[in-house]
């Protein structure tokens, strides 16, 4: 058994300690948000929070979180009422929608880090996120949305 | 207008007008995880909801329920085929629930694509929309049918707003959710027709920017359900061990070590790979990993290495000896080539480019007796149940498919595969449901490729520069012959999805389209603008090869070439205006280019540089003019215009695959390179509808002219070095600038 955080609340997960997170995530806590995508922490999809920092969960093996606090986008926010989460609803940034989650908790850890951050800072910051269906100038556009209305 | 909806149209009669019985359970709700709500919302709908057709539901209190018939990847048309009934059923779209169609084609096939359930080709607007406009018209009649006796009233004397019936003389009016609870309906029912239809100055919802997709929510948050998040009671998971070269079987399995992985289940051996069944995803992979399998080595695919025959491909298309099926003839194009004055002969290439999905494929099924039932993000539940009865040995009516979200399809979930796969394993262990999950590696590995191509394009020039003659030649192996051989017979050996996009809209004397397939065996599918995204490649860049040769501007020689298609002057017209066409930038280039596909006008203009050092191109602009007929929704429209140039940008410069001896050598997002945050161009984009036009299609319209305008605008920057064969790696672009 592993234990540690999961949205606030205290998990003890039975699988092996070299099961990756993604997979405890999806399939032994049932938190489908957090999305498969390659793997080999090479798209992004599964990008979620441990003890703050934007983490590919693919890559992060169950043993690796015993003690520490992990977020998902199910617990970026109770309502859906990050800033970001708004600001993508407001510039319909989703098309198959299958990254977005991997983009959103991405895109939460800069705006954490750098309230206010340049269009360069942004791209670096998100450059290692992939979007087959190309919404990538919405998603800087809702960044920048998000920054500015907080 | 009659031509716009006489192809389509389907008597509404009172039969279809009334509950049919039985079989409507409804597949999915969106984001509703956990309990998925599948077949919640039809079963409250039913207990004294009015349902006056198998498309529409009111609820007692007033919710009106709509069956979205095509499947949502992300293309937006889960909001835009509701929103067409909505808008004639003069329903307030804040008081609208949407429903995923269940499989059953007969009910809910698109009238303008085979009748049958399958998401794809751009093809759902234009084939559902007179089908779902009568519908909803009818509806409206209903309603007011009902109002009139309830108000004791002629129905003359009544008018709707949204979600009301209103009396204005006496000022009483009537909430659609009383007239559905209250109203007796008259013996005869009203019928729609064409006159029916709201004139489109008093749309309210189609072409309102203001409406928004209906799936965005569920994507903020986490709550959207895709085909891999499906949870079942008792679920097991499944993954399969696939030969490494298409149509070997396993000969051999040593699965000792695979079954002695703490969660195993089941060794299953299939004729193209071995499945393996377990309690969680994790086992059932480290048990693949372990799974020592000898492969047969009788596959033709082993000879095929993707390179080398490209090469046989080009000499088969320059060899004007080797005849093909004629695709279009207008004309003699080779007598008219032969007596012209300047001829260009060119030839134009594509690699296979591979889906990869951000959703891998993976499939849920259970099976019980001779019953299936499938939750997939499937472009095809018609398909799907075939492909299911198949393995299971009953009938396609037995296979009930709940159709999920979609993360990303772009013609790769029109196969079924992934479906096969599913049932498969489901079948050995009867009455749990089976989730079967590919890697990353599998799903590119073993995708549908765009079919590997090379085209000869041959136009002749009078002494004044006019066409005389064009002839295209296209060398491809056939899509249809794998996924639809009747089809592929029926019209004596061509391939209509091959060669699309071939056959344009300018004006020549004398065209000619032949194709000369290439058998190899490696299976090849669809993909995003399937024929278009190459064909006009080739075409749009050849249009400017001859405006290079005459000395005239290529926007200026489309315009000749197009003088009787106002439509699509005017998208042209509107993205040269947009970029400043005229105005020249300082080491950068322009390009334009149009295409008519789909039934929609899109022309854009990229703007690039070039580092003559690397031989990299960057995109750093494209514009884009649009005019899809109707615009249903403008700001959707323009997302799928991003889309498509973004990925259009991203296959026309990285992605690549390459097949030896019948191994693909990409496997992953490391090796199959497609385009980042970093490399997208900036986007500008006019909608421009055209009132009283067909409905076109959006959803692959936007990828086509991307291509050959970057490769029109790196020869215009370069004095006419031609990029020649996609994708434009730098090492070709060295070589084209060296040569």
């Amino acid at each position: 058994m592993t234990a540690f955080t999961i949205n606030g609340h205290a998990v003890d997960v039975a699988a092996e300690p070299d099961t990756p997170l993604l997979w405890v995530i999806r399939e032994h806590l049932k938190l489908t948000g957090t999305k498969f995508g390659c793997g080999i922490a090479q798209c992004g999809a599964c990008t979620v929070h441990i003890d703050g920092e934007p983490t590919r969960s693919c890559q992060t093996f169950l043993e690796d979180v015993a003690g520490r606090e992990v977020t998902t986008i199910e617990g970026l926010s109770p309502d859906a009422s990050h800033p970001l989460q708004k600001a993508w609803i407001f510039e319909q940034v989703p098309q198959c929608g299958y990254c977005q989650s991997g983009q959103i908790m991405q895109a939460a850890a800069l705006l954490e880090r750098t309230p206010d951050p340049t269009r360069e800072q942004i791209i670096a910051h998100m450059d290692g996120n992939i979007c087959r269906c190309g919404t990538y100038v919405r998603i800087i556009n809702a960044i920048e949305r998000a920054a500015r209305e907080g | 207008m009659t031509h716009i909806l006489q192809p389509q149209s389907r008597e509404l009669s009172r039969r279809s007008f009334l509950v049919t019985a039985g079989g409507l359970g409804i597949a999915v709700a969106f984001g509703s995880l956990p309990d998925l709500a599948y077949g919640a919302a039809m079963a409250s709908a039913a207990e004294g909801a009015f349902r006056p057709n198998a498309w529409i539901t009111i609820a007692a209190d007033g919710m009106v329920s709509i069956i979205a018939p095509a499947v949502e990847m992300g293309q937006g048309i889960t909001t835009t085929l509701p929103l067409l009934v909505a808008e004639e059923l003069d329903a307030d779209w804040n008081r609208v629930r949407i429903v995923q169609a269940p499989s059953d084609a007969e009910t809910y096939g698109n009238p303008g694509f085979y009748g049958i359930q399958l998401t794809g080709g751009s093809e759902s607007t234009r084939g559902y929309n007179a089908l779902l406009r009568l519908t909803g018209a009818q509806t409206r009649l209903v309603l007011l049918a009902g109002a009139a006796g309830m108000l004791n009233v002629p129905v003359k004397e009544l008018e709707t707003e949204p979600h009301r019936v209103v009396h204005p003389s006496s000022g009483r009016s009537l909430d659609y959710s009383e007239i559905a609870t209250k109203a007796l309906l008259p013996d005869s029912l009203p019928q729609a027709t064409e006159a029916d239809l709201k004139p489109s100055d008093r749309w309210r919802y189609i072409g309102s920017r203001t409406v928004r997709r209906i799936d965005v929510p569920s994507k903020v948050n986490g709550t959207a359900v895709f085909g891999i998040d499906v949870q079942l009671p008792e679920m097991l998971f499944g993954a399969v061990l696939r030969a490494p070269v298409q149509d070997e079987r396993p000969v051999n399995i040593d699965d000792v070590e695979a079954r002695n992985v703490p969660g195993i289940i089941h060794i299953v051996p299939l004729h193209y790979g071995v499945g393996i069944i377990g309690e969680t995803v994790e086992a059932t992979r480290r048990a693949k990993d372990l799974l020592k399998v000898t492969w047969s080595r009788t596959s033709r695919v082993r000879n095929y290495t993707s390179q080398r025959l490209l090469d046989k491909y080009r000499a088969v298309g320059r060899d004007l000896g080797q005849q093909g099926v004629p695709a279009h003839t207008n004309g003699d194009a080779e007598a008219a080539i032969a007596g012209a004055a300047t001829v260009i002969a060119v030839d134009y290439m594509s690699d296979h480019v591979a889906h990869a999905t951000m959703e891998p494929m993976n499939a849920t099924a259970i099976v019980a007796g001779d019953r299936v039932e499938i939750w997939a993000p499937t472009q095809g539940p018609t398909g799907t149940q075939g492909f299911a009865a198949e393995v299971v040995g009953t009938t396609a009516d037995k296979v009930k498919v709940n159709t999920t979200l979609i993360g990303g399809g772009f013609g790769r979930k029109a196969e079924a595969d992934f479906i096969v796969d599913a049932v498969s394993l489901a079948k050995a262990v009867e009455g749990r449901p089976v989730k079967v999950i590919w890697s990353r590696e599998d799903d590119v590995r073993h995708d549908k490729f765009r079919p590997l191509e090379a085209q000869h394009v041959r136009v002749g020039l009078d002494a004044e520069g006019n066409i005389v003659g064009w002839r295209h030649r296209i060398v491809a192996d056939s899509i249809f012959a794998r996924t639809l051989p009747p089809v592929f017979a029926e019209a004596g050996g061509h391939d209509d999805v091959v060669t699309e996009g071939a056959k344009f809209n300018y004006t020549v004397p004398a065209h000619q389209i032949e194709y000369l397939r290439q058998d190899n065996g490696l299976a090849i599918g669809f993909w995003f603008a399937v024929g278009v995204g190459y064909t006009r490649f080739a075409i749009e860049c050849v249009v400017d090869e001859i405006a290079a040769a005459r000395g005239v501007d290529p926007v200026a020689l489309r315009l000749e070439l197009l003088k009787d298609q106002p439509r699509a002057r005017k998208v042209i017209e509107t993205v040269a205006r947009m970029a400043e066409w005229d105005r020249t930038r300082d080491g950068r280039g322009l390009g334009l280019a149009y295409s008519d596909a789909f039934g929609s006008h899109c022309a854009q203009v990229a703007e690039v540089s070039l580092n003559r050092e690397t031989g990299e191109i960057r995109v750093h602009k494209v514009w884009c003019a649009i005019d899809p007929g109707v615009a249903i929704q403008p700001l959707h429209i323009e997302a799928m215009m991003v889309t498509g140039i973004t990925n259009g940008t991203g296959h026309a410069l990285f992605e690549q695959i390459n097949v030896v001896n019948g191994e693909v050598q990409e496997s992953n997002f490391d090796t199959y390179r497609v385009i980042r945050m970093s490399e997208a161009p900036e986007i500008e984009v006019a909608v421009v509808p055209t009132p009283g036009s067909p409905f076109g299609g959006i959803g692959q319209a936007g990828l086509p002219p991307t291509g050959p305008a970057i490769a029109n605008a790196v020869a215009r920057l370069t004095g006419g070095v031609r990029l020649r064969h996609y994708p434009f790696t730098p090492e070709r672009v060295k070589a084209a600038l060296e040569a």
